[in-house]
């Protein structure tokens, strides 16, 4: 037995990872696994506040790495969700900090305890990448329907498979279906198409996601928003569950379509 | 009016932005994925050819070489008719 490790990277910045994370933590708490969330982006702590648990740091991950204190007293319970903490990564340092063999050492004390670990890269493909990848048994590769971030994905996919680590799942995040079928964004299809990897998640654009981080309470947790019920579904498919992917609109028929082209304009809400 | 049918009928529209961008990014990635520019790539294409013309005749215009992706792998594909020697 032992927890899965499962890192969530991207290559490109501001794509959602720590939001993914945040997420696929909080609905897997509430199916009542036991979860670490690992904040992997020294320097640019983030978790931390996306989960609501900023003022209640004393220890981070770069204290246990040189010593400072023990393992169990750099992780924060979670206020609502008993069986998850988080370890928070430390602010004021850079991701030398940390190598990746202390990752393994980390995730090596928590497997037998736990039934996931979530790992929150950070961008890039350095250090910080490497840290995040080393202990994985899973990656979640986050991309946005657009180029560069497609472009980088696919990047960090070619790395993943040299490494022996991929080449991951693919989480298809701000997703909005009214431009996908005006054909002026990349559907989830295409990203598929392009990048070659099995889907296991999509997320749309939903303003409830800026609101839940506003508030500190990850979307999946309560709110009956899309977004919402996407990390759901992932945390479920992470579990082995068979989810079909839930549809984010319906297909634009003939009528939609005679409407459209005539006015420059749909009449649905999305 | 025809056009405003085939429109209607979702057909034979310019292309979209979101084609054109799935259409550059195939191509993008055949050349991160080998790691070689497209300047490189027509460079080796154009050796091959030589060596391939020192044994058999072919048009060099009828010739098509190409990078396929098959799942995330990548496959040079050369398409030469061959001529029959005269
Ligand atoms: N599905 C979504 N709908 C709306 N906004 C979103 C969605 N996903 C993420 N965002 C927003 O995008 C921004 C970036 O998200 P996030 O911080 O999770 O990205 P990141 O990949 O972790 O960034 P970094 O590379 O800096 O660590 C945030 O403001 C977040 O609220
Ligand atoms: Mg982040």
């Amino acid at each position: 037995m032992g927890a899965r490790v499962i890192t969530v990277t991207s290559g490109k910045g501001g794509v959602g990872k720590t939001t993914v994370t945040a997420n696929i933590c909080v609905a897997l708490a509430a199916m009542g696994k036991k979860v670490v969330a690992i904040d992997a982006d020294i320097g640019l702590r983030n978790l931390d506040v996306i989960l609501g648990l900023e003022n209640r740091i004393v220890y981070d991950i770069v204290d246990v790495v040189e010593g400072r204190c023990k393992l169990r007293q750099a992780m924060i319970k979670h206020k609502a969700y008993s069986e998850l903490y988080l370890i928070p990564a430390a602010q004021t340092r850079d991701k030398t900090a940390v190598s990746p063999s202390d990752m393994l050492d980390i995730t090596a004390k928590l497997r037998e305890e736990y039934d996931f670990i979530l790992i929150d890269s950070p961008a890039g493909i350095e250090r910080g990448f490497r840290n995040a990848v080393a202990p994985s048994d899973e990656v979640l590769i986050v991309a946005n329907p657009e180029v560069s971030s497609v472009r980088d994905a696919d990047r960090i996919i070619g790395l993943l498979e040299a490494e022996e680590k991929g080449p991951g799942k693919l989480i298809v995040n701000r997703v909005k279906m009214d431009m996908i079928r005006r054909g002026e964004m990349l559907s989830m299809d295409d990203v598929v198409d392009i990048l070659a990897i099995s889907l296991i998640g999509v997320v749309p654009e939903d303003d409830e996601v800026l609101t839940s981080s506003n508030r500190g309470e990850p979307a999946a947790g309560n709110s009956n928003s899309k977004a919402g019920q996407a990390f759901r579904n992932i945390a479920r498919r992470l579990n082995g569950e068979e989810v079909p992917f839930m549809s984010l609109d319906q297909s634009e028929g003939f009528v939609q379509r005679l409407v459209r082209l005539l006015f420059g304009t749909t009449n649905s809400a999305s | 009016m025809q056009h405003l049918i085939d429109r209607l009928m979702g057909r034979n529209t310019p292309p979209s932005s979101a084609q054109i961008a799935k259409e550059r990014l195939q191509l993008v990635l055949v050349h991160d994925r080998l790691d070689l520019a497209p300047d490189k790539l027509k460079e080796m294409e154009e050796e091959i050819l030589d060596v391939i013309s020192k044994y058999v005749h072919f048009d060099r215009s009828n010739v098509a070489i190409t990078v396929e992706q098959r799942k995330r792998n990548s496959w040079l594909v050369a398409d030469i008719p061959l001529k029959a020697d005269e």
